[in-house]
């Protein structure tokens, strides 16, 4: 009980870790890289061409 | 307070879009810091962006072949939302600044809210699942996915990423469309909206807003009200700039942690805090 009050006092602690673990699964799933790629072109669509 | 956050504003601003060499060649930044995400609306497109948009991350992530749960968006959405919450939208979003530099503008008799606010509050997650979900996952793009949010609406990206791209590279110029126009009366729109009605792309549009309001209720930066300490005078619920009631203020959704009421309340008893 007294660890189910002290966890959701502390919920932006799990979601701090979760925000970690996802951040983890997204390294080992190559997104970054895919996140670089968009950001470092001129993106057509953000600038209202493409 | 009101001067702090605006320096704050101002000094983010200018980090996050400090590379000088992009608006002077009309070119982006393409360094390893792109790797990473503001925590605010700010436009991978501006020639001084010095790292991605949380929000075109995000799309770019939903845009790949076939389906993939866009984890590193969500872990960055998970980490400065349980860390900041909507202070993000407060103190730290280059659109936010602008919104509010609006505002002071000494013409029109100043609103908090739109008409019909009850509803029109929960456009932002009308655009957050219709363009930046669904949107971005199926439709508009046919077989070629497209991040629907950026390409029809947003006008950070007008402001920050087109404008000043437009100005120095004129084979873009020569490219100009009805979408730009388009996009570009959606921005007139919101900047005139914005000298009447306080942040009007916050309140209505915004889905990164709507992703951070939902960490509003835990997050670690919040604030407190000492209910034995307060007079209801009512102070907070007048400085208040979205209109929030007492009780709504720091939970809600649309507390953007501006701090207006922290610095009205003649009983200093509500203030910013961190942790529990």
């Amino acid at each position: 009980m007294r660890f189910w009050k002290n966890s959701k006092q502390a919920a932006w602690l799990w979601g701090i870790l979760a925000g970690i673990v996802f951040l983890g699964i997204g390294v080992a799933e190559g997104q970054f890289a895919v996140i670089w790629r968009k950001a470092t072109m001129i993106c057509m669509e953000c600038i209202g061409i493409g | 307070m009101r001067r702090l956050r605006l320096i704050v504003q101002i000094v983010f601003t200018v980090l996050t879009n400090g590379y000088a060499y992009g608006f002077a060649s009309g070119r982006i930044y393409q360094g390893k810091l792109k790797y990473a995400c503001v925590p605010g609306l700010n436009c991978y497109s501006c020639p001084g962006a010095a790292a991605s948009c949380p929000m075109g991350a995000l799309q770019a992530l939903l845009n790949q072949k076939g389906f993939h749960i866009p984890f590193a968006a969500l872990g960055f959405f998970f980490l400065f939302g349980s860390l900041l919450g909507r202070f993000v939208c407060g103190w730290l979003c280059p659109f936010g600044l602008v919104q509010d530099l609006l505002h002071r503008i000494p013409v029109f008799r100043k609103r908090k809210n739109l008409p019909l606010h009850r509803i029109l509050k929960y456009g932002k997650y009308v655009v957050l699942f219709g363009l930046v979900g669904v949107g971005s996952l199926f439709l508009f793009g046919g077989f070629a996915k497209a991040p629907a949010f950026c390409k029809y609406l947003c006008p950070s990206g007008t402001l920050f990423g087109a404008i000043p791209l437009l100005g120095k590279n004129e084979a873009l110029r020569g490219q100009i469309g009805w979408l730009f126009l388009w996009k570009l009366g959606i921005l007139l729109f919101i900047v005139i909206l914005s000298v009447k009605v306080y942040r009007p792309f916050c309140q209505y549009l915004c889905p990164l807003g709507a992703i951070y309001g939902w960490f509003n209720r835990f997050s670690l930066v919040r604030i407190q009200w000492e209910e034995e300490t307060c007079i209801s005078c009512g102070a907070c619920e007048k400085a208040c700039p979205v209109g929030l009631s007492l009780q709504e203020i720091s939970r809600s959704p649309e507390c953007i942690r501006c701090g207006r009421c922290v610095e009205n309340c003649p009983k200093k008893c509500l203030r910013f805090i961190v942790g529990n």
